[in-house]
């Protein structure tokens, strides 16, 4: 194997050669280039596709303008989340304190804009000065009348892991507080769907389908009054474990709602939520729309999967991306394509994470927990791979060695969610494989024993 | 939409930000580092800060932007961030095998009153620093400043580190550019080298983060200034500063540290500005003016003369870093447009407003700082409307609100590529800023014609 640097090295497996199991969640080495972000990003991104929530960022200004308008969480009414609010704290604030500056912003805000909940997050420099903003937020809500919530996301608290757990317990704190509103019986709350490219939307139509109710999507063109009464919804279906289970936890354990694991990527897994659910309800008209709903998506998408499919056969992949989970989906969504993964790893993944993976991956694949751009680009070469799936940060890596590409991550502009989302991914895949602009990469030219 | 949230009265804020036209130092300061070759930028604070600045320079520039961090934890901002630092090192040495790595603070490692010349020097003096290696640093607390500041910070940095006086004046010319595009870097390069004179250019970001795809991922990208190239700044005989507040502060440090005079320049953006630093350049190296730039400079007024009937009297609104604003108005003056407001995050000083309106004119709306933010512009464009408007990838939404022409110039970009090989700089950035502005308001003008007066020949 590659150059490893020693501190790493537990982190990182070969199957079939390494038997032991993986290291995982544990700070990023000191002095790596990790692609991993802090406990305020992952906060940030749980939260942020509330729309009509205020959400201000209370710290220097970077933290503000770098989640500004970055994750095309969309919409299908407010757009109050597209804004950025900061607090812009100064010299003079971290010296004296920022508490008074974001009780007077929180006012001008709410004034403002009249939104329905406000979330406050807390960055590095506040946990330092030791701003009460617990204090700040409990005064404003009390005298405005709309819940005034505290994101404890100092970045320094842990990883983005450690954000996530916040963010759902800000979130939490809006949940159960409208006993009112009815709700079907046969009815769900979509957990870790963040509707990038309108993915929620795709699959609360399949729910609507099936005849269940969807009580509210957390957080994905969310709205704070469906959060408040999610917790009458049935069940809890989880998607991108890493982000929401904490919340599906907290809400079994409080309100006695049961939860399940689903993932809607790739046929496979979008048929296994869907039935998964008509099982967890029992109910046979649900069975029998959700059977339906499976084999006429599938008899629909199959074809069209199927030509992609005879230019990627044999190709093979790397995958790197934020939650294993994703990463399980990839892998079963790519051998659909036909290709093998032979790199796979994820910023936040757990043991058990990493165990499955190794189950379901081939022999030789590595599988590594944060990884760094020279540890990708060098097994991505090792491996041989014709295409790496991963964010913002992997793709000019990608297209810089000569391979294909997929943004699986916040900038994907198509929905890659449900049935049609895997003829999209697909068809990306695909395109970008089979791009003519591979025949002027130096590196298969002189593959191909040309000069250039 | 999302800008119905914009209001058209300006309403004196308290406090609050709203859309920032800024954002924190250390991403200028990781920008800089980029520009001295073989140099790894490293954040010294939590990981979430070198991720975004990696992914906001990424996004800018669709190439990989390398950088470390010391990965803060809750014990690192108790205990402080020397054993993280140290570790950092070790692994980065090991690993990476930079020639310099150009240390960074954040806000959190600033408040808990890291001392970085201290833990360097604990680093060297516990071998973690290998022989012919550099660790320098910068103080780039986000609570002060902006990006532009950043990376004034860290230009300075690596004259503090570097630049020596050997008391023998050599006759080479230091030019620091302010912070601009790769492409902007080349033009300004381009001009110095057909002059013909002796210069080395510090930072350099050009061949960094526009490089070929040649089927290789670099660390180090060919291009950047070397390290031997700051040393020997110390031994010019003129430095020529292009921005006051980007530029300035390193080579008024050189100036103090190794008494090479200053000049202090605005970007050269459009021709006045262009020939400003030309006059300077052929003065300082006493050389005359090749024919090769006459020619560039004719071109750019030929088609300012050409096309003066579209750019004459128009009106725009701009926003971005001082630096860049000054140069900005200056070309559109160049141009015979009316520069409405001027928009600044940045905090740039007195000299700022007095240079914008002895460019545009007293009528011209100055605003800067703190609340002069995007939401600020917008109010702004609201309650007089221009007929263009220059900025950020961000502008797009107040473009489209308002249904107003933008050219994108400025940081970030997002959503276009181009300026990272087109410049706006030099007699030929200019000619190409010129084009984008024409296109602008030339399309502008085709797209609202009536079917009688739909033009052919414009």
């Amino acid at each position: 194997m590659v150059e490893i640097l020693k501190e790493r090295r537990a982190q990182i497996v070969e199957k079939g050669r390494d038997g032991r199991g993986i290291e995982c969640g544990k700070a990023s080495v000191a002095g790596s280039v990790s692609q991993r972000a802090c406990v305020f990003c992952g906060a940030r991104v749980v939260l942020y596709p509330i729309a009509d929530a205020l959400h201000l960022v209370h710290g220097p200004i970077g933290c503000a303008a770098y989640t500004w308008d970055i994750r095309g969480s969309l919409s299908s009414g407010p757009e109050l989340h597209r804004m950025s609010f900061s607090t812009d704290l100064r010299e003079e604030d971290v010296i004296y304190g920022g508490e008074r500056k974001l009780e007077a912003c929180l006012g001008e805000l709410i004034a403002r804009h009249r939104p329905k909940a406000a979330f406050v997050y807390s960055t590095c420099i506040v946990g330092l000065i030791g701003d009460d903003v617990d204090a700040v937020c409990a005064r404003v809500s009390a005298r405005e009348g709309i819940p005034v919530l505290p994101v404890r996301s100092e970045g320094f608290r842990g990883t983005k892991k450690d954000g996530y757990r916040a963010a759902c317990e800000a979130a939490f704190r809006l949940v159960g507080t409208d006993v009112l509103t009815p709700v079907s019986p046969l009815s769900v709350n979509i957990l870790g769907d963040f509707n990038l490219a309108g993915e929620t939307w795709i699959i609360k139509e399949y729910y609507r389908r099936m005849g269940i109710e969807v009580v509210s999507c957390i957080t994905g063109d969310g709205r704070v009054d469906e959060i408040a009464r999610s917790h009458r919804a049935a069940l809890n279906l989880v998607q991108c474990s890493g982000s929401m289970t904490h919340l599906a936890r907290e809400m079994e354990r409080v309100h006695g709602v049961p939860y399940r694991k689903v993932s809607y990527f790739g046929l496979e897994d979008t048929a296994d939520a869907l039935y998964a659910v008509s099982e967890f309800f029992g109910d046979p008209e649900v069975s029998r729309l959700a059977r339906e709903l499976v084999v006429e998506e599938t008899d629909r998408v199959l074809p069209a999967i199927g030509a992609f499919r005879r230019d990627l056969e044999g190709k093979r992949a790397a995958v790197y991306v934020g939650g294993a989970f994703k990463a399980f989906s990839l892998v079963k969504a790519l051998r659909l394509l036909g290709m093998d993964t032979v790199v796979v790893g994820s910023q936040t993944g757990s043991a058990e994470d990493y165990e499955y993976l190794s189950r379901i991956t081939d022999e030789g694949t590595i599988i590594v927990d944060d990884a760094n751009p020279l540890e990708l680009s060098r097994f991505i070469l090792e491996k041989g791979a014709d295409l790496l799936v991963g964010g913002v940060k992997e793709r000019p890596i990608a297209y810089k060695m000569g391979i294909a590409f997929c943004d699986h991550n916040h900038e994907r502009k198509i929905p890659l969610a449900g049935f049609e989302g895997m003829v999209n991914f697909a068809r990306e895949v695909h395109a970008s494989a089979t791009s003519p602009v591979w025949r002027f990469s130096p590196a298969r030219a002189r593959a191909r024993g040309g000069s250039l | 939409m999302l800008l119905r949230h914009t209001p058209e009265a300006v309403a004196e804020r308290s406090a609050l930000t709203i859309n920032p036209a800024k954002t924190c130092q250390p991403v200028g300061a990781m920008y800089a580092a980029l520009g001295v070759h073989r140099c790894l930028p490293h954040s010294h604070g939590s990981q979430g800060c070198c991720a975004y600045h990696r992914s906001a320079l990424t996004r800018h520039y669709k190439d990989p932007i390398m950088a470390t961090t010391s990965s803060f934890t809750e014990g690192a901002s108790v205990f402080g961030g020397q054993a993280n630092m140290l570790e950092a090192l070790t692994n980065i040495f090991a690993l990476y095998d930079p020639e310099i790595v150009a240390v960074h603070t954040t806000c959190l490692s600033e408040t808990i009153g890291d001392d970085l010349p201290q833990i360097i020097n604990k680093a060297r003096s516990e071998d973690k620093i290998p022989k012919g290696k550099f660790v320098v640093h910068a103080n780039t607390p986000s609570y002060k400043g902006s990006h532009v500041t950043g990376y004034a910070n860290m230009v300075a940095a690596f004259v503090q580190y570097f630049s020596r006086s050997t008391g023998r004046r050599t006759g080479r010319i230091n030019l620091i550019p302010s912070f601009v595009e790769p492409s902007d870097m080349s033009e300004i390069k381009h001009i110095a080298s057909e002059m013909g004179i002796d210069f080395a250019m510090f930072p350099d970001t050009s061949d960094v983060v526009n490089g070929p795809m040649d089927g290789k991922f670099r660390m180090y990208p060919r291009g950047g200034a070397t390290r031997e190239q700051i040393e020997a700044a110390g031994d010019a005989r003129l430095t020529v500063a292009l921005g006051r507040v980007g530029a300035l502060p390193a080579a008024k440090l050189l100036d103090t540290k190794c008494k090479v005079p200053v000049e202090a320049l605005d970007l050269p953006i459009g021709v006045r500005a262009t020939d400003a630093l030309v006059e300077t350049l052929r003065k300082a190296a006493g050389v005359p003016v090749p024919d090769s730039l006459s020619l560039e400079r004719g071109q750019l007024v030929d088609v300012l003369c050409d096309m003066s009937q579209y750019t004459y009297g128009r009106t725009v609104s701009m926003v971005g870093d001082p630096d860049l604003l000054v140069g900005l108005v200056s070309f559109c003056r160049d141009a015979g447009m009316r520069v409405l407001h001027v928009v600044t995050g940045t905090n740039p000083g007195p000299k700022f407003e007095r240079r914008i309106k002895e460019l545009a004119g007293e009528g011209v709306t100055v605003r800067t700082g703190l609340q002069a933010d995007m939401f600020l512009f917008h109010q702004l464009v609201k309650g007089e409307r221009p007929d263009l408007i220059m900025g950020n990838t961000y502008c797009k939404y107040i473009a489209r609100d308002m249904d107003i022409p933008l050219v994108r110039v400025g940081f970030p970009i997002y959503d276009r590529v181009g300026h990272s090989y087109f410049p706006v700089t030099g007699y030929r950035g200019g000619l190409m800023l010129l084009e984008r502005v024409l296109g602008a308001i030339q399309d502008r003008i085709d797209r609202d014609a009536p079917e009688e007066s739909f033009e052919l020949v414009m």
